[in-house]
């Protein structure tokens, strides 16, 4: 039987909206929603298909037989499987209190669910993989504006220039983005690029800076002076709703573009010549604020660079400028019902909210349970739950990593794939793939606000089980079944949905439920209310840092520059792969079976390494390297090698993934201390790793 | 004379290797054949930006094809409106039509044991619908075009 059905892709997390035919509970077509996308769909969105078909993943639950990580697994029911974590959990509850669970997940709409869980078992903490993704750019808008990163959307198509710092958005793809930029594009509009290498998106720039690694603050605040000195800011919008704009000039004075551009290794005119360039195009200029700016020491003070330069152009709610996301009480619609449960009131075990108070305490900062865990401060952590989160291959030092892991008596992985934190689980719950999993119903807030829900295209291949059945399941065993009063999807999609007066056929037509049909903009001369600083303006000087004792300007410092024969590892991520999560789909991996290592061409010389040569990337303290093969190329930096993230995974079952390629997390070894304390993130590109020409290139080949 | 061509608007092109997965995908083919590839010229700066020209190729469906005459089954078609395609049902993946092929175009699917080639995915062309890789090309740089409407 055909069947067509709308949907929501999982293969990443940017979930763009699709549609999906299959024939006989097979897929045989997977689009972008036309009424969205126009059919638009990436790589990764088409591999789906063979995600299903592909055997090397969970196919129904286990329980580790061997030592963690051996790989030696008892293939048991789904019953089984959850009362063995459910009589854990009690025993764990009885002996050390509730909070000596852990619940992680990626972020997203659908969050909710695990909080839920979590917090009615009577534990706070509930963490996500956002500090080492967007943790830091958050922060710097509640910091500025006191909305969080998701409390603007960037009106692309309609802007005159972009402006992207790192943000390789033409290999990360967020289609809808994507088709925006290439339309501003096709208009005439700019696009300028920074970054330590060249990209795929920085190819469809019309400036593009290759910095000096680590620079990217110091070229935002060569920018703001020249805007500044220039007096190209938008004084109006200032007056009116900017705080702290003369600390700013002050502040920015010796910051000059010739500074600027001495430190990041540019030309001092190739910065006023933008800076030109933006006069012409203000106040339609978007100064992308980032989005995994986990990097660099200083990144959150970059993001808030970023965001300074935005409110200078006074781009705040125009077309063509950052819009203030609207929701369902814009549109007069009420809202949905979603999962819930308060956080119990006991403290943190990362220390967000008590030890660290300028943090958005929602999922804490995952990097920091792991010291407190090794301690047992400020109390044993006995169990994590990893919701389709890999720690393992998100955080640095899965080796550190596993010295926590090691205190706790229970380790249970929940995800369609083996990830390397499931690897080296208790048990492992196989989620059914997004194509085989109906999910509840989210919110997407934006100019045009409109319901999403993701429906299965076709039944479970396998024995798998969607989330919203393996919580409730645990739940029920937990004695906080009531906290999912629901049976069966329909029925929680039904409760969602009471207040709102839609039905689930009102996604029959499109795939969502628009809440509007016009865009709704806020009036701009009345953005009272908008911003949830402590004085309701936008803050350059932000009360909340000061309280943490923390600067609102930062003085810049330069980045350490590497020794001999080292090398700055930066990484990122290509367009067929979504991290960790793609590397063994079969699509996929024809396509990008292994990563390479990026090297400088005068770099490379020096070290004899022609292209394609294997080299040995080895981390401090030689405890992890790779041989991988050299991509040397003159468009990046001297100073820094890069690599795709998510390859050197170690999981035999993976065949096509088994050590393919190097990781970078493994090579970055002592690098969880390494994190910002005012952003709270991780700096991911503060390690520096020993790179050589590796003795195993072949000379000769003697077999026999 | 052929009706259709697949143009690629390197402007929008990202190089996102979208259109080789859509093609696979839709014709269900496993690892190995792989029938349209997007390909570039190493990065040259272009006035201070690193920039590259993309290229698409699939098959050319020549006016005159090599690989039409050598297979010895007849599997191997042209038809009126220029698609040369492969009829599965008489294709005994011999893949002459791939030696005689300048490019050698037609791949050999491994689980068929059969030639497979670019058809413009005529199934759909046939019910006005567009092939998989420009239908679902992530930036919209490739276009199905008819030729007799230039």
């Amino acid at each position: 039987m055909k069947k067509s059905v709308y949907s929501i892709c999982g293969m990443c997390t940017v979930r763009c909206p699709i549609r999906v035919e299959s024939e006989n509970n097979q897929v045989t077509w997977i689009e972008g929603n036309p009424h969205l996308l126009d059919g638009a769909l990436c790589a990764k969105g088409s591999a789906g298909a063979a995600l299903i078909s592909d055997t090397e993943r969970p196919q129904q639950p286990l329980i580790r037989e061997g030592a963690r990580g051996a790989g030696r697994w008892k293939k048991v029911s789904w019953t089984t499987a959850y009362d063995y974590i459910a009589d854990k959990l009690k025993t764990i509850k009885t002996e050390y209190g509730p909070e000596s669970v852990v619940l992680s997940s990626r972020g997203g709409p659908w969050q909710g669910m695990y909080k839920t869980f979590i917090h009615a078992f009577g534990s706070p903490n509930y963490t996500n993989h956002d500090c080492t993704c967007g943790r830091n750019t958050h922060h710097a808008s509640l910091s500025i504006n006191g909305v969080g990163r998701k409390g603007f959307v960037y009106d692309i198509k309609n802007a005159n220039h972009l402006v992207l710092f790192g943000r390789n958005m033409f290999a990360s793809l967020r289609i809808a983005e994507n088709l925006q930029t290439m339309d501003m594009l096709d208009k005439g509009g700019k696009l300028t690029y920074v970054d330590v290498r060249q990209t795929m998106t920085g190819i469809k720039a019309t400036r593009f800076f290759q910095v000096r690694p680590g620079t990217d603050y110091a070229l935002a605040l060569g920018m703001i002076h020249e805007i500044i000195e220039r007096k190209l800011y938008d004084a109006d919008f200032i007056k009116r709703y900017v705080t702290g704009f003369e600390e700013l000039c002050d502040f920015i004075n010796d910051y000059t573009p010739a500074w600027a551009a001495k430190e990041c290794g540019i030309k001092e005119k190739s910065i006023t010549a933008f800076v030109e360039e933006v006069a012409k195009d203000s106040p339609k200029v978007i100064f992308h604020p980032g989005w995994n700016l986990s990097r660099y020491k200083d990144s959150f003070y970059a993001s808030r660079a970023l965001h300074i330069l935005n409110i200078l152009m006074g781009n705040i709610e125009m077309k063509g400028g950052l819009i203030i996301p609207k929701g369902p009480g814009d549109c007069g619609v009420k809202g949905i019902r979603s999962l819930d449960c308060p956080k119990p009131d006991i403290k943190r075990a990362d220390g967000v909210g008590w030890k660290y108070k300028h943090f958005d305490k929602g999922p804490g900062l995952a990097h920091l349970f792991i010291n407190n865990m090794i301690a047992e401060d400020p109390y044993p952590i006995k169990a994590w739950i990893a919701m389709r989160h890999d720690p393992f291959c998100g955080l640095p030092d899965p080796q550190q990593q596993k010295l926590a892991m090691d205190k706790c008596d229970l380790l249970v992985s929940i995800d369609t794939h083996y990830s390397e934190f499931g690897w080296y689980c208790d048990v492992i719950l196989p989620e059914s793939t997004y194509l085989e999993r109906d999910t509840p119903i989210c919110v997407q807030k934006g100019p045009k606000p409109r319901l999403a829900v993701r429906r299965k295209a076709v039944d479970p291949v396998f024995d798998t089980k969607p989330s919203w059945e393996i919580f409730k399941q645990l739940a029920e065993r937990l004695d906080i079944g009531s906290h999912f009063p629901y049976n069966t999807i329909e029925e929680l999609w039904d409760w969602q949905l009471e207040p709102t007066g839609f039905t689930m056929s009102d996604f029959d037509d499109k795939g969502f439920i628009s809440l509007t049909d016009e865009v709704i903009m806020y009036d701009r001369d009345n953005l009272d209310g908008q911003f949830k600083t402590p004085s309701g303006k936008i803050e350059i000087i932000s009360k909340k840092l000061d309280d943490a004792g923390l600067p609102s300007l930062l003085p810049y410092e330069s980045p350490e520059k590497p020794s001999k024969g080292m090398f700055r590892l930066v990484y990122g991520r290509s367009a067929v792969h979504a991290h960790g999560h793609t590397i063994n789909n079969p699509l996929l991996s024809e396509l990008m079976p292994e990563n390479k290592v990026w090297i400088n061409k005068r770099s490379a010389a020096k070290l004899g390494i022609n292209d394609g040569d294997l080299i040995d990337v080895i981390a401090q303290g030689s405890s992890y390297s790779g041989t991988v093969h050299a991509h040397v190329t003159e468009f990046i930096h001297p100073e820094a090698i890069y690599m795709v993230h998510g390859f050197g995974r170690q999981i035999p079952l993976q065949t096509r993934a088994y050590h393919a390629g190097i990781s970078d997390q493994k090579l970055m070894v002592g690098k969880l201390d390494d994190w910002d304390k005012a952003g709270g993130a991780i700096n991911l590109c503060e390690a520096f790793v020993a790179v050589r020409r590796s003795a195993r290139n072949p000379k000769r080949r003697v077999e026999l | 004379m052929n009706k259709y061509m697949i143009h690629l608007n390197t402007k929008r092109c990202i190089g996102c290797h979208g259109c080789e997965v859509h093609c696979k995908a839709n014709k269900g083919l496993p690892v190995g054949p792989i029938l349209c590839e997007i390909d570039h010229k190493p990065l040259k700066s272009i006035r201070g930006v690193p920039k590259t020209e993309f290229s698409f190729r699939s098959c050319y469906h020549c006016d005159d094809p090599f690989c039409v005459p050598i297979c010895p089954t007849g599997a191997m078609q042209k038809r009126e409106d220029g698609i040369v395609f492969v009829d599965f049902d008489t294709c005994i993946g011999c893949m002459a039509c791939q030696g005689a092929c300048p490019w050698q175009i037609p791949q050999h699917n491994p689980e068929t044991n059969k030639a497979v080639k670019c058809d413009y995915c005529m199934d759909r062309v046939d019910q006005g619908l567009k092939p998989a890789c420009v239908s679902k090309c992530t930036t919209h740089a490739l276009k199905f075009v008819t030729l007799e409407e230039m």
